[in-house]
């Protein structure tokens, strides 16, 4: 089946079953793997991309569901790396390990499109992506740094 | 033999002639865990059979979809997944319209209250079981989910019936 998607503003073509998950279009077709496979069940958000804006989690997501939209991945947060949360995340030093941490980036920015000044509990039930080293309290630090609040 | 049949007979007879006005079919329907799972009163919504906590802290929202990141809109399709149910707009009920732990006289109240049925009469939410797609996916629910026990066509006739016997409830004062 053709489908037809925006991906980081370019519009994209790939042949592939509807029912498939969007993250292996995006990491397998379109070879954009910034974008991490994590449990494959939407459960730790490493998956995370936005669509249409909000964030979604790519390894549930089947592609067709995303026929004719507007996919933001990490790759498309912005041109050269400075996005807001991306230059705080580098002054927090965030990323450990960094597998999930385009993830975390990606839920950080849905979350402060939707509350630019997020109060913790915003926060709290925003970023809900898992993080084996732990990095929580900094990537907390680093979106209240992004946002300029205390 | 025969005296056997007719007896069966009466009984089967006597145990169908449920009262038109009768809400204990459309409670047993309503307090399904498919509905009872997003018609709930807590702060976050539940899931499977057993009516858990929505796994990965998935929260309620202000607008009953979610939070900002975690929308239901962030895994839930407007159709089945495999094992991931979905169906259009997909949400939590509001907390006006929680269904848990009432009687049949305490839902069917609530159920008919417009100040917190979404100002629906009794017509239109007759209209809302019968046609709205996420009402419908109840007995559609995909994966091992229990649809809801009793066939829609049955539910939708009991409500009907319901209704046209005056639409009231049970322990309630004329």
């Amino acid at each position: 089946m053709m489908i037809k998607l925006k991906v980081n503003g370019t519009p994209r073509s790939v042949d592939v079953p509807p029912d498939v998950p969007l993250l292996w279009v995006l990491r397998e077709e379109l070879q954009l793997t910034g974008t991490k496979f994590g449990c494959g069940v939407a459960a730790c958000g490493a998956c995370t991309v936005h669509l249409d804006g909000d964030a979604v989690r790519s390894c549930v997501y089947p592609v067709s569901a995303a026929a004719g939209r507007s996919v933001t991945t990490i790759e498309g947060l912005s041109r050269d790396g400075t996005h807001a949360l991306q230059r705080a995340w580098i002054a927090q030093q965030v990323p450990q390990c960094g597998y999930c941490q385009s993830g975390m980036l990606m839920s950080a920015a849905a979350l402060l499109k939707a509350h630019p000044r997020p109060t913790d509990q915003q926060i709290d039930e925003a970023m809900t992506n898992v993080c084996r080293c732990g990095t929580y309290p900094r990537v907390k630090a680093a979106i209240k740094q992004a946002a300029g609040v205390a | 033999m025969k005296a056997c049949a007719w007896i069966l007979a009466v009984f089967s007879l006597a145990c169908s002639a449920q009262p038109a006005n009768d809400f204990t079919p459309i409670h047993r329907g309503l307090t399904s865990p498919r509905c009872l799972n997003c018609h709930t009163g807590t702060a976050f919504p539940r899931q499977g059979d057993e009516r858990r906590r929505h796994d990965f802290l998935v929260v309620r929202g202000a607008d009953n979809r979610g939070a900002a990141a975690m929308r239901c809109s962030a895994c839930h399709t407007a159709a089945n997944s495999g094992n991931l149910p979905g169906a259009p707009h997909w949400s939590l009920a509001p907390p006006s319209m929680s269904w848990e732990g009432l009687s049949e006289g305490q839902l069917c109240r609530r159920l008919v209250d417009p100040q917190r049925n979404g100002r629906r009469s009794v017509e239109m939410l007759l209209q809302h079981m019968a046609s709205d797609p996420l009402v419908g996916w109840g007995w559609a629910p995909g994966g091992q989910r229990q649809p809801v026990e009793m066939p829609k066509e049955e539910f939708l006739r009991a409500l009907q019936a319901w209704s046209a016997a005056g639409a009231r409830c049970p322990g309630t004062i004329d």
